[in-house]
């Protein structure tokens, strides 16, 4: 098995991506690269990015808009246009669909207030590169911590998002309001995953449940071999 | 030249924001009031010489989020 090179974005105001390094490297083997979000360029031969969770910028203007205009914004941008695995989670998820990499918005949740619990999730799609690990339909239990995860895009949009099987989770239960209770979705080509639910939460029994680590073990299995 | 954007949900979109404003004027003993909706208001202090295209640019790549909101640019009269 050759090394997994996975880096982890870090903007000015992320707070999960120490959590999303931790795990990155407990399933992999290998401590991911941290990269600044000043950075203009990505370490070279990535096999996975990931952008984690967090309230960069302090949320200001929208949730994400801020960090998805920063520089090293365009050279992920860039590498995920090659095909390199990007996976967004929470502030992640934001951030990836403000830069265009993933279509819709994440409105504020219907309920106004913020969801901090562990929530019941659908696999709806384990064809991808993050979801091979589960099986179809299964229910899994991941953690959820966020004020705007609401997802929202025109009627049009989530009819091809659903035609396409572009919707990787889906929630089994009331979260946020979210259209058709999606909790993630993929990019067109199938390499970036946006999820507002934090698989890096769930890896090992200490943190109340390990079902996010099937997510990752599908990645680091899919890149570089069992 | 002052320039101001207003930056409003689209129609449709909902705003749990605006619903809440709502509920709270009504909790006041405010009655009549139908619906609210909570926008952005951004204002701008730009040169003479910035163009009606680049304001519109300005916008569309970062003040507004075209997928949820829509925005109206207006020029404070010099």
């Amino acid at each position: 098995m050759s090394a997994f090179r996975a880096a982890v974005v870090t903007f000015p105001g992320s707070n999960c991506d120490r959590d999303m390094a931790d795990a990155l490297e407990k399933i992999s083997g290998g401590a991911p690269l941290r990269v600044w979000h000043g950075d203009a360029e990505l370490p070279e031969r990535l096999d996975f990015i990931a952008l984690p969770g967090g309230f960069s910028y302090g949320d200001y203007l929208r949730c994400g808009a801020i960090a998805s205009r920063s520089p090293i914004m365009r050279a992920v941008i860039e590498a995920a246009g090659r095909g390199v695995p990007v996976l967004g989670v929470c502030n992640g998820f934001q951030v990836l669909t403000e830069s265009g990499l993933l279509p819709g918005a994440l409105l504020r949740n219907s309920g106004i207030r913020f969801v901090c619990r562990e929530v019941a999730l659908k696999v709806e799609n384990n064809q991808s590169l993050f979801t091979a690990g589960y099986d179809a339909g299964q229910t899994i239990r991941i953690p959820v911590a966020h004020h705007d995860g609401n997802f929202y895009a025109d009627d049009a949009t989530l009819d091809r998002l659903e035609g396409e099987g572009r919707v990787a989770f889906r929630y089994a239960e009331a979260v946020n309001g979210s259209a058709r209770d999606i909790a993630g979705v993929l990019n067109e080509a199938g390499n970036v995953l946006g999820m507002m639910p934090h698989p890096e939460r769930a890896i090992e029994a200490a943190h109340g449940g390990s079902d996010g680590r099937a997510l990752f073990q599908s990645a680091v299995k899919g890149l570089v071999g069992a | 030249m002052k320039v101001r954007v207003h930056v409003s949900l689209k129609p449709g979109v909902l705003d749990p924001q605006g619903r809440a404003i709502h509920h709270s004027l009504e909790g006041l003993g405010f009655s009549g009031v139908n619906e609210v909706r909570a926008g952005r208001l951004i204002e701008l202090d730009v040169d003479e010489g910035v163009s009606d295209d680049s304001l519109d640019e300005m916008c569309r790549k970062l003040l507004a989020n075209m997928v949820i909101e829509n925005y109206r640019i207006e020029k404070a009269a010099a």
